[in-house]
């Protein structure tokens, strides 16, 4: 019996007065990964701020629910504590924050809102070692302000160790693998892994086939012009690496 | 009889977290209101001081009838009738108790309720010796005997006049005369206590000192004054802390800080403002007019302003460093935040007048609701000054799109070897990093909080430990209700 995590269902949305996300469905259950491929400009990244609530992102009609309650009427940081998460794109720098303390308000926001203790200092800094050591992240890393100065891979592995902290049952990946070389990607993709489960799920969305390779989606789901075009498991990533995203593009303009 | 009564005068229904403003009742002890000569005597005679200070009170006093309140600063106020105020409030208690357990115990319990315990087996377990100022006396101040022992003098400036006159006709006015400004004249004539930090010759004060302002009684001005001096080689860390009861009228604050330092000496001075800022409305709140200075006088000196202000209605202030000893050193660190209706103009002057002399400026403005806020400051090379150094850096961060804040760096070099630098920013807490925070579960508010915090940081690292914490609650409360 499958328990779905995420369902969406005739999802639109808009930015300022550009419809962007037109018609989109798609169920993801607990234990599943799904990959969303896209072309630039397809409105993948727009899909993964929808879902996170972020201001500025419009939904003009349809239906979210997350673990069967409606997502679109929580806060930001309600769907982050229920257990919603966004590995980010392009992670913002926050000068003058230690990684440590970010890392300790996030932790026990969500605890809090699962109605945990607070994590005290010696068993935090306990986990934050830990879960460092597992994606090559130095202690000297940990005290630097949030990703200022951070270089590409060093920023995806800070989202992942977020991720590998707070736990959350559903993840979503935009363009994770965006300003990795390969050793990197190979950490971040090998911390993401270690996360599945078959209580939580993840959304990959991705550009190109290369990350599928680390992370391997059981299912695959073409996304062009605002909608999934062709699903297929992810043979389908494979296929496309082939004949390109032309034709799929052509097919809906 | 006295009861103390907990509810603030103004029921404030806008839900302000000004928790210090309650008002102790307790008798008290006033000068009639108004401004004249006769007000002068009366404070002297209340005072018993000696003729000398009578009379420079009475010279200070013809010559800032002929000031005109300076208009310079970008700060929009009521204008202040000087005739309406009282210029002096004591709480009655005997004339000056001898020890802890002769003062009057609801001012113990005002000053335990606003976190200041004036027991000295309580008072953070030695680390911190304290002078309250209530009004315009100084009500108590702890740990004077074991200080005593090492020759530190600390104690209210009153008493300092009467025991230590020597020492306050040398060096009263000779950081900031009389002649200075508008406000530290008036000062200068009617200002009533404040504390004296005496720290002998190779002495590294063993505790930090700390001098806690209250101003209570209605329509009082509060003009304190504290010296320091810094013998040679001698170290004193030194903090300041202040809060008001919430009072629908506005109060007046001008007070004047002098610190003399020698050679070799170090003082690190500390404050933490936190004054009644008005309401949501700008009703109310007080005007902090202050001046504050430090003279590196001896080779090798150095003074370190720290300052967290987030109270006041208006606030004008700028602690300076006079750099006359070769190779003196002198730092400015400033957290300024301004919500609602809030105006600050702050910022310090740096004067290198000794050789290889230098100054470093880290100014941080926080303006939040309708607030405005400007940063002025002044660095001055003079010709003899070979090899003076500064480096200012002025950030400024906006929550909201009503407020403004504004920078004014004056530098006048007169010496061609000079090296100064100065950096500027402003920014927005920006959407991107809100979203990021919110993302992770953290809510907007605590976002707001750890973003401000982390801008600060620069600054907040410079202040004592304890005193830290006070203050990054205290900016959390400042900016309570400026998002969302």
């Amino acid at each position: 019996m499958k328990t779905p995590l995420l369902e969406i269902e005739d999802l639109c949305a808009r930015v300022q007065d550009k419809e962007i996300i037109k018609g989109f469905n798609l169920t993801i259950n607990a234990g599943e990964v799904h990959a969303i491929m896209g072309p630039n400009g397809a409105g993948k990244s727009t899909l993964s701020y929808v879902l996170c609530g972020k201001p500025g992102y419009e939904v003009t009609s349809g239906k979210v629910r997350f673990k069967g309650q409606d997502l679109l009427s929580m806060s930001v940081e309600e769907r982050a504590r229920e257990g919603l998460f966004l590995i980010m794109q392009y992670p913002v720098e926050i000068p003058g924050v230690p990684v440590t303390t970010f890392l300790k308000h996030a932790i026990n926001a969500v605890r809090k809102h699962r109605q945990e203790p607070e994590l005290d200092t010696p068993s935090f800094l306990k986990l934050i070692r830990e879960e460092s050591k597992k994606l090559g992240i130095s202690a000297d890393m940990l005290k630097r302000p949030v990703n200022v100065g951070f270089s590409g891979g060093e920023k995806k592995r800070l989202e992942t160790l977020q991720l590998s902290i707070l736990k959350p049952s559903f993840a979503i990946l935009d363009e994770a693998d965006s300003g990795l070389d390969i050793d990197a990607l190979k950490v971040v993709a090998d911390g993401v892994n270690a996360e599945r489960s078959d209580s939580n799920a993840m959304l990959v969305i991705t550009h190109y086939q290369r990350l599928l390779n680390y992370i391997v989606p059981d299912f695959v789901h073409i996304f062009a012009d605002g909608h999934i075009v062709q699903s297929g498991g992810k043979e389908l990533a494979l296929e496309l690496e082939e004949s390109g995203y032309a034709r799929f593009v052509k097919e809906n303009n | 009889m006295s009861t103390e009564t907990e509810k603030p005068e103004i029921i404030d229904e806008s839900g302000d977290k000004y928790k210090y403003g309650f008002v102790t009742d307790i008798a008290s002890d006033s000068a009639p209101m108004g401004l004249n000569e006769d007000i002068i005597r009366f404070i002297s005679a209340k005072k018993g001081e000696p003729d000398w200070l009578l009379e420079w009170r009475l010279q200070a006093f013809r010559f800032w009838q002929k000031l005109e309140e300076p208009t310079w600063a970008k700060l929009h106020y009521d204008k202040i009738d000087y005739q309406s105020l009282h210029y002096y409030a004591a709480p009655k208690q005997k004339v000056s108790p001898k020890s802890l357990d002769e003062v009057d115990p609801e001012l113990l319990a005002t000053y335990e309720k606003l976190g200041i315990p004036l027991k000295e087996q309580e008072a953070l377990a030695g680390v911190v010796a304290v002078d309250a100022v209530f009004d315009s006396v100084s009500v108590a101040t702890t740990y004077r005997a074991k200080l005593a022992e090492q020759g530190i003098i600390f104690c209210s400036i009153s008493e300092a006049v009467k025991h230590h006159p020597d020492l306050v006709r040398q060096y009263l006015g000779s950081v900031v005369p009389y002649t200075d400004n508008f406000f530290a004249c008036l000062n200068s004539a009617v200002f009533t206590d404040g504390s004296f930090v005496y720290i002998p010759k190779g002495v590294r004060c063993p505790m930090e000192l700390s001098t806690y302002f209250r101003i209570n009684a209605k329509n009082t001005g509060q003009f304190e004054r504290t010296l320091i001096i810094a013998d040679e080689g001698s170290y004193v860390s030194y903090l300041e802390g202040c809060t008001a009861p919430q009072r629908d009228e506005n109060q007046l604050h001008a007070a004047i800080v002098e610190i003399v330092i020698l050679k070799d000496a170090e003082v690190k001075y500390s404050t933490v403002q936190n004054w009644y800022p008005g309401d949501k409305d700008g009703k109310g709140g007080v005007y902090n007019f202050v001046t504050k200075r430090a003279a590196c006088r001896g080779a090798n000196s150095k003074v370190s302003w720290t300052q967290v202000e987030t109270g006041s209605a208006v606030t004008w202030k700028y602690p300076s460093c006079i750099l006359q000893g070769d190779n003196s050193v002198g730092e400015f660190y400033s957290v300024a935040i301004t919500n609602n209706l809030q105006q600050a103009d702050t910022g310090t002057k740096m004067l290198h007048i000794g050789k290889n002399t230098t100054s470093k400026i880290i100014s941080k403005g926080i303006s939040a609701g309708r607030s405005n806020q400007t940063y002025r400051g002044l660095v001055k090379v003079s010709p003899h000054a070979s090899g003076a150094r500064n480096y200012s850096q002025c950030d400024s961060l906006l929550i909201g799109a009503s407020c403004g804040s504004h920078t004014v760096p004056y530098v006048e070099n007169r010496n061609k070897t000079a090296r100064l630098e100065h950096e500027a920013t402003t920014s927005k807490i920006s959407d991107e990093q809100l979203f990021y925070c919110r993302q992770r579960g953290i809510g907007e508010e605590e976002a707001v909080s750890l973003i401000v915090n982390g801008f600060c940081k620069e600054v907040m690292q410079h202040l004592p430990l304890e005193f830290a914490i006070e203050a990054a609650k205290l900016i959390n409360i400042s900016l309570e209700g400026s998002v969302g």
